[in-house]
């Protein structure tokens, strides 16, 4: 009886990951099929939603929390992300302003 | 790590040094995903840069399938919540409910597979190979190193399951199952970027 509900409480974050993520999935596939919104917002309706089901993975499948995750890893995942910024928002940045530059 | 074990006279002092061991080993672990998440976002940035250039070639309008899109978003999303119960299974040391679990997720994942495998070689029967345009080439690399990290997934859900088949839920085997867990969630992770970015984008 105690190891079920051990189970049941271990299993519970899964479920509502997974919840979670079904209706941040079901969105921006709808929105898409569906095309009601103009291009540019159903853009950002895509990436605002990605972020967000980025975060539920890493919360509920991942079980990263301030508390018990070790700060080591914490620090070691703001970093990686700070990389990706400047990496991504740079190399975006050079190109399209060449791109502009170049074929305008 | 059996070394460092096996100089640690009393059995407490061992456990306590194992346990140090399988912490560093997870923290080891979790640069390296954290460098695998930049591989994959600088992957992403080229995408981004190269997805414009389609040198007179097919675009994602004519060659992106969204159901089959959609298909894989939801084997490799139940791959993960299966996963999530494999773990739960361990940590209750209920090793017959996990074996079924991974085999789950192993057919869930291998599913994936078949699928992008499929997609593959009906674009490159197209014509739309990577060699045919920046694009392509960029959305096989991108889309080509998830695909290949998930069938390295595959077989390391394999050699879990045999090794909890052969040696039982020993601390060396669930740590490893645990570094598992952590890697197929990552990779779920990873597709979120590539649906959001290439297939999404790509059709609309």
């Amino acid at each position: 009886m105690q190891t079920t509900d051990r189970a049941e409480r271990l299993q519970r974050p899964y479920i509502t990951g997974f919840v979670l993520a079904l209706v941040l999935t079901g969105i921006p596939f709808g929105l898409v099929v569906a095309g009601l919104l103009p291009r540019f917002t159903t853009l950002v309706v895509i990436a605002i939603l990605a972020v967000v089901q980025v975060v539920v993975h890493l919360r509920f499948f991942l079980h990263l929390d301030l508390k018990s995750t070790p700060r080591e890893n914490v620090l070691a995942l703001a970093f990686a992300v700070v990389l990706i910024c400047i990496m991504i928002g740079g190399s975006l940045w050079i190109m399209l302003d060449l791109h502009e530059r170049m074929m305008s | 790590m059996t070394s460092a074990a096996n100089t640690a006279g009393r059995a407490g002092g061992t456990r306590a040094l194992e346990v140090d061991v399988y912490e560093e080993k997870a923290f080891g672990f979790w640069l390296y995903l954290m460098s695998d998440a930049i591989i994959f976002a600088l992957l992403f940035a080229t995408y981004v840069v190269m997805a414009p250039n389609h040198a007179g070639g097919p675009t994602g309008k004519t060659l992106f399938n969204l159901s089959r899109t959609f298909a894989e978003t939801m084997l490799l999303l139940c791959s993960s919540i299966t996963f999530g119960f494999a773990t739960v299974a361990m940590r209750g040391h209920r090793r017959r409910a996990m074996l079924t679990w991974l085999a789950v997720t192993f057919a869930l994942g291998a599913g994936f597979v078949a699928l992008e495998i499929g997609e593959f070689a009906g674009m490159y029967a197209r014509g739309a190979g990577p060699q045919r345009s920046g694009f392509l080439s960029a959305f096989f690399t991108l889309v080509g190193t998830h695909g290949l990290h998930v069938g390295m997934g595959l077989i390391w859900i394999l050699i879990m399951s045999i090794q909890a088949l052969v040696k039982g839920l020993t601390a060396p085997v669930t740590s490893r199952l645990f570094r598992l867990g952590l890697f197929w969630h990552f990779l779920d992770i990873v597709w979120i970027g590539i649906f959001s970015i290439v297939y999404l984008p790509g059709v609309l």
